[in-house]
């Protein structure tokens, strides 16, 4: 297939699943505003969800101060942030045009009503109570985007290179959650049980749909360790960063080329670093340093992908 | 001059609903204005849905527009259709014999039909096309003709678009359209099928690729998503199931054209573009587009890819030898012309001129190279300011205009805000040209939604319909 059709599809994907990633993200953070606790927390945990985005900086051009409402307004609505929910499904809906003939209609024809009813919910949703329910539409969007893809496309290198995107983009993301509420959350104490915070690790979990399964697999108390356990290494547990790494090596094996031996060989480490990882030896390197060094793998990751399939060096 | 009153599609002059379109009067009839107008509200939200749109430059981020689709459909009955097929397809052979003469032995120019200096000075021939060679002496394999109708059986042809012709995908969606909104008219109708038309353009296009390609791969190139025709060209290559490309995704190595995949340069033998000839090459026309390939024409001239519509069309198509396509006809065919030319006054012609600015009042005079309904004058609805700004522009460079006298285009009940009412329309059927010329049995109905208006061009606030040719 075509480069350029692959670089769309598979931003098309990344872009759709960032989207469902901050919504799950600011959720999260908006479920927590609603729990009793002191605003330099909630100031915090803010300037927390910005910075672990790279979006301190273009925040502060536009607004002095940290206020939740603000910084819900510029992550979910505003144009300007490239990385705003608004401008992700804009990005996706973009890529999806431009390949439109790739896609399937019914896959088009979904990545194109989100984004048309998307120009409508900017009016809308006031930042309200009401603003939970037009995080739920933007996740239930994304897995309807995701379910017609699974079940009307071709199983051909389009779809590939449509999972690789989803999934690279789901590693990243989950590693970024976790990284900024673990360490929001940690100081308060392991262990320590309280109310409050049963509910922060409890809304944290549902931020990537695991209450449930958290239950399941542990039938316990909520531990930060086993918490950690779960995103990073639990097999079954469709949003852990060892599932994403799994599906990322399996598309990418799918349309391996004459030149991306070395792309496969570095998913495949990170991969089996993964299911072979135990949990204590990640925390005695240290959560966050063992987040940030995940998180710069996955973005040369990204970068290899696009230097052996999307953009060739072909002659020109 | 009093404007005599249109030929109406629908009602006969002399009072009574015509035989093809009775069966649809007895439906109208039985319809509400209301349930109409949430028909239509319908068919612009899946327009929206499926992303029938266009971008309109300078307008907010995102915002795009859709072509008004209405709901009452042209019908053309059998014999009309047959006579016009007959007609277009006579029309493009000539045009197609005539190009290919042009680029090589111009024996029209040396049997004295055609004044030499009309055909090389003019700015649509190109000179790299001299003693090219292309597969079946084809040029214009995809022609959009548009077509008019004045009187009962009398059809002229407005123009013949040899470029890049656009709006076969509304001739499409337009039938998807009233099937899905109205599917109970299909049943009294004997309605000719055109959704086979990408699978004849598929054919088309291969059976022209170059000398020794067993298996041709096809594309489609387009100037990219921001173009207002890009819909159709995604929709043309989704239909035809080849790749959409843009410029940047070919390149010329040794000759030959590639396009940049994941596994690597694939060859590329047949290329159906629907970029214009000055933006396909920057190493031989404009050198600041970004839209072409380097080295393209070379390849095309070692007879290593095709492109369709060959490059060089243009000088066939232009509105200063549109006089002579009835000539041509005769000259190549030895067949005498079965559909009208409009009249057409050439300005720079001495006496043509003279006639022409003592009745700027009456005539439509237009821009030899333009297009899309710009740089020009309607007489009997333009202001004295208009027509006296007109008169000037025309005087400083006559050549650059032709005129025709004003006609009664007909009229067809289109479903406006005031309810059913008469407006002009034009008709576009698209010829293929391979092996053998074929057409499919419709067209593309331009109508003017402004009353009285003849301006039918969809960035001038024209709408299109459903296009119904019968079968018997």
């Amino acid at each position: 297939m075509l480069s350029r059709t692959a670089d769309h599809l598979y931003w098309m994907a990344r872009y759709t699943e960032r989207a469902e990633n901050i919504a799950r993200m600011l959720d999260v953070n908006y479920q927590m505003s609603l729990l009793p606790q002191g605003g330099d927390i909630m100031e915090q945990s803010w300037i927390a969800t910005l910075s672990i985005s790279d979006l301190m900086e273009a925040y502060q051009r536009k607004h002095d101060t940290v206020t939740p409402a603000k910084a819900l307004a510029f992550m979910a609505f505003d144009r300007d942030n490239p990385s705003s929910i608004y401008s992700c499904l804009a990005a996706a809906r973009e890529n999806a045009r431009a390949v439109r003939g790739t896609l399937t209609s019914e896959a088009w024809e979904t990545l194109n009503s989100t984004w048309i009813d998307m120009r409508k919910a900017v009016t809308r949703y006031s930042l309200g109570a009401e603003i939970a329910d037009f995080f739920e539409w933007v996740k239930y969007r994304s897995h309807l985007t995701r379910g017609v893809i699974q079940g009307t496309m071709l199983r051909d290198e389009a779809y590939h290179f449509t999972w690789l995107g989803t999934y690279l983009e789901r590693a990243d993301n989950t590693a970024r959650i976790l990284d900024v509420k673990y360490h929001l959350l940690l100081p308060r104490g392991e262990g320590a049980g309280g109310v409050v915070d049963y509910y922060q690790w409890s809304a944290l979990l549902r931020s990537v749909s695991a209450f449930a399964i958290y239950r399941k697999v542990y039938r316990d108390l909520i531990t930060p360790r086993r918490v950690a356990e779960l995103l990073i290494l639990t097999d079954d547990m469709p949003r852990s960063m060892r599932r994403c790494m799994s599906q990322v090596y399996m598309h990418l094996m799918a349309i391996a080329n004459s030149q991306s031996a070395e792309t496969e060989r570095r998913a495949g480490e990170m991969h089996a670093s993964l299911l072979f990882g135990r949990i204590d030896s990640i925390l005695e390197v240290g959560l966050h340093e063992y987040l940030a060094e995940f998180l710069a793998r996955v973005a040369d990751l990204g970068e290899r992908i696009s230097q052996d399939f999307l953009v060739p060096s072909a002659i020109r | 001059m009093a404007a005599p009153t249109p030929y109406n599609e629908m009602h006969a002059a002399e009072g009574g609903v015509r035989t093809h379109y009775q069966a649809f009067d007895k439906w109208l009839a039985s319809t509400s204005t209301e349930w109409l107008s949430q028909k239509r509200a319908e068919a612009d939200m899946l327009f929206h849905r499926v992303g029938i749109t266009f971008a309109v430059y300078g307008e907010e981020a995102g915002s795009e527009r859709l072509i008004p689709f209405d709901v009452v459909p042209r019908i053309i009955p059998a014999d009309e259709w047959r006579k016009l097929a007959a007609g277009l397809k006579q029309r493009v052979r000539a045009l197609n014999a005539f190009t290919e003469d042009i680029y090589h032995d111009q024996n029209i120019l040396k049997a004295g039909h055609i004044p030499a200096e009309q055909v090389l000075k003019n700015s649509q021939y190109r000179p790299e096309m001299q003693g090219v060679d292309v597969p079946n002496g084809i040029y214009a394999h995809i022609a959009g003709v548009d077509i008019v109708r004045a009187g009962a059986g009398e059809f002229y042809v407005l123009e013949d678009n040899l470029r890049v012709p656009s709006g076969v995908s509304y001739m499409l969606e337009d039938r998807r359209m009233m099937m899905r909104l109205f599917p109970e008219l299909f049943v009294h109708y004997p309605i000719a099928p055109v959704e086979h038309y990408p699978d004849l353009l598929l054919d088309n296009l291969r059976s022209v690729s170059p000398v020794g390609v067993n298996d041709p791969t096809v594309v489609v190139l387009t100037p990219g998503s921001y173009n207002s025709a890009y819909f159709e060209h995604a929709f043309l290559a989704q239909q035809m199931g080849v790749e959409l490309v843009e410029g940047k995704d070919l390149f010329v190595n040794d000759g030959f054209v590639y396009m940049r995949t994941t596994r690597g340069p694939k060859r590329v033998d047949v290329i159906y573009r629907r970029i214009d000839d000055d933006f396909l090459d920057p190493l031989a026309f404009r050198a600041d587009s970004m839209l072409g390939v380097p080295g393209l024409l070379s390849a095309y001239r070692a007879g290593h890819v095709t492109i369709a519509n060959a490059i060089g069309t243009g000088v066939a198509d232009d509105k200063s030898i549109y006089p002579y396509v009835p000539d041509m006809i005769r000259f190549y065919l030895s067949e005498e012309p079965l559909l009208n030319n409009v009249p057409t006054y050439m300005l720079r012609k001495e006496e043509d001129l003279k006639y022409t600015l003592a009745h700027l009042d009456e005539l439509v005079v237009k821009e030899v190279h333009g297009a899309g309904g710009y740089g020009m004058l309607i007489g009997p609805s333009a202001s004295k300011e208009q027509i006296a700004a007109f008169r000037e522009r025309i005087i400083a460079e006559p050549a650059k205009y032709i005129a025709q006298p004003t006609l009664a285009l007909s009229a067809c009940p289109t479903f406006v805000e005031s309810g059913i009412a008469p407006r002009h329309i034009d008709l576009r059927p698209f010829v293929l040209s391979g092996k053998e010329v074929t057409l499919v049995p419709g067209g593309l109905t331009r109508v003017a939604l402004r009353e009285g208006s003849l301006v039918v061009n969809s960035s001038q606030g024209g709408g299109t319909k459903d296009t119904w040719v019968l079968e018997r």
